[in-house]
């Protein structure tokens, strides 16, 4: 049972796999379904499913404490998180003074590294779009509604990738747990 | 066994998995001849010893068995009634087995619940703000320790008030959880787990704990 101990970063095969397992699944929902935004509403929702399980996961291995301010939050994401399961960091910086939108800056996504550009009939696909699912169904699964977006995509032409997280404000339903 | 029993709870306060491995300690078999000197009543679906308490047998023991064979509640395994059987004399002599009735999963599901109701209420009894609920519940016969994760979902384990390490153990249920129960695709959020793998893995994890008391560096 000692294996179960040892939770070090996956080696550089497992990821191969992962990445192609990944390509698959998007060429496969292209072939499935003719347009762009039906692939990355499918995309979203599977991730949303990986996210619920993700984080009960990443909660169980890494016993982060309770946060508390969404900036905590969105750090922990870039920097535990994002560690743990795909082995990059993607740096925050802050943003609108609200304090409630963040973006987490990836300039090296292991997911799409291997993919140059969109084909020609699928400028509007966001590639990587199970990871905005993954990070709003983990958030979610925490009581923290959010809605995660890609505001820039190495894919599209621009210079890094950028995932933007907005915090939706909450109905003050349980004060127990307003504190996160 | 100095940890008796193990209970998830899911967000909503239903309960989603228990496990018991307690030995019952009060248990006693006996042969009698006709007629009873015991006075059984029924109540709750089960027959209780209500007078005539000797020998280990107590008033609040239920009949457990009859002859060898586990009763069915209130009927025996084959359909007849326990009072009924025990009241014919052509039935004597018979072999009937009596102990502390156990919790069947309908009152283990009202307990959890409860417990979960409680839980909540006792985060909000506390004067500081922004506290956690009831962590330990402590009798002189057994603690209770409950881990709420951060997701809601609480791991609740009864043990021997002397057994150490169960903060520990607390949190390899969770990762034993996040594991089986949630990397199995087949098995949905929030339901009953029913995964060989949990169940194994589960009583695994129970056994070292009672051996060491903990799970060592790096865990």
């Amino acid at each position: 049972m000692s294996q179960e101990f040892n939770r070090g970063p996956a080696p550089q095969q497992n990821k191969d796999l992962f990445i192609l397992t990944y390509g698959a699944l998007v060429a496969q929902l292209c072939k499935d379904y003719e347009k762009d935004e039906d692939v990355n509403k499918y995309l979203d929702k599977m991730g949303y499913g990986i996210g619920t399980r993700l984080v009960e996961d990443f909660l169980a291995q890494s016993s982060v404490r309770r946060c508390h301010s969404y900036s905590e939050v969105t750090h922990i994401i870039a920097e535990v998180a994002f560690k743990i399961y795909l082995g990059v960091t993607p740096s925050v910086p802050c943003n609108n003074s609200s304090r409630n939108e963040f973006s987490l800056i990836l300039d090296k996504n292991p997911l799409s590294e291997f993919v140059g550009e969109l084909p020609a009939g699928r400028s509007s696909l966001c590639y990587c779009s199970l990871l905005c699912g993954i990070i709003r169904g983990a958030l979610e699964m925490v009581h923290l509604a959010a809605d995660v977006t890609f505001l820039q995509d190495k894919l599209k032409g621009d210079s890094v990738t950028e995932i933007g997280i907005t915090f939706l404000k909450q109905p003050e339903e349980k004060k127990y747990r307003r504190k996160k | 066994m100095a940890i008796f029993s193990v209970f998830v709870v899911n967000k909503a306060g239903g309960l989603i998995y228990h496990h018991d491995s307690y030995a019952p300690r009060a248990e006693a078999e006996k042969t009698f001849s006709y007629p009873l000197d015991l006075l059984l009543k029924l109540h709750d679906e089960r027959v209780l010893v209500a007078f005539g308490q000797r020998d280990g047998i107590r008033v609040g023991h239920a009949v457990l068995a009859i002859n060898g064979t586990d009763v069915n509640g209130k009927y025996t395994y084959d359909g007849k009634e326990v009072l009924e059987y025990l009241g014919n004399p052509a039935n004597y002599p018979v072999s009937i087995r009596f102990g502390r009735p156990r919790l069947t999963s309908n009152e283990k599901l009202m307990l959890a619940s409860m417990f979960h109701s409680l839980f909540a209420i006792g985060s909000q009894l506390s004067p500081e703000q922004g506290s956690s609920g009831i962590e330990m519940l402590e009798t002189d016969t057994f603690k209770l320790h409950c881990f709420q994760t951060l997701t809601g979902i609480k791991f609740v384990v009864l043990a021997d008030p002397r057994q150490a390490g169960i903060d520990s153990l607390l949190r390899k249920i969770y990762e034993i959880y996040s594991d089986f129960a949630l990397k199995n695709p087949f098995y949905s959020l929030e339901m009953p787990i029913r995964c060989e793998l949990f169940d194994q893995n589960l009583k695994l994890a129970l056994e070292v704990a009672e051996k060491a008391g903990t799970f060592g560096p790096g865990s």
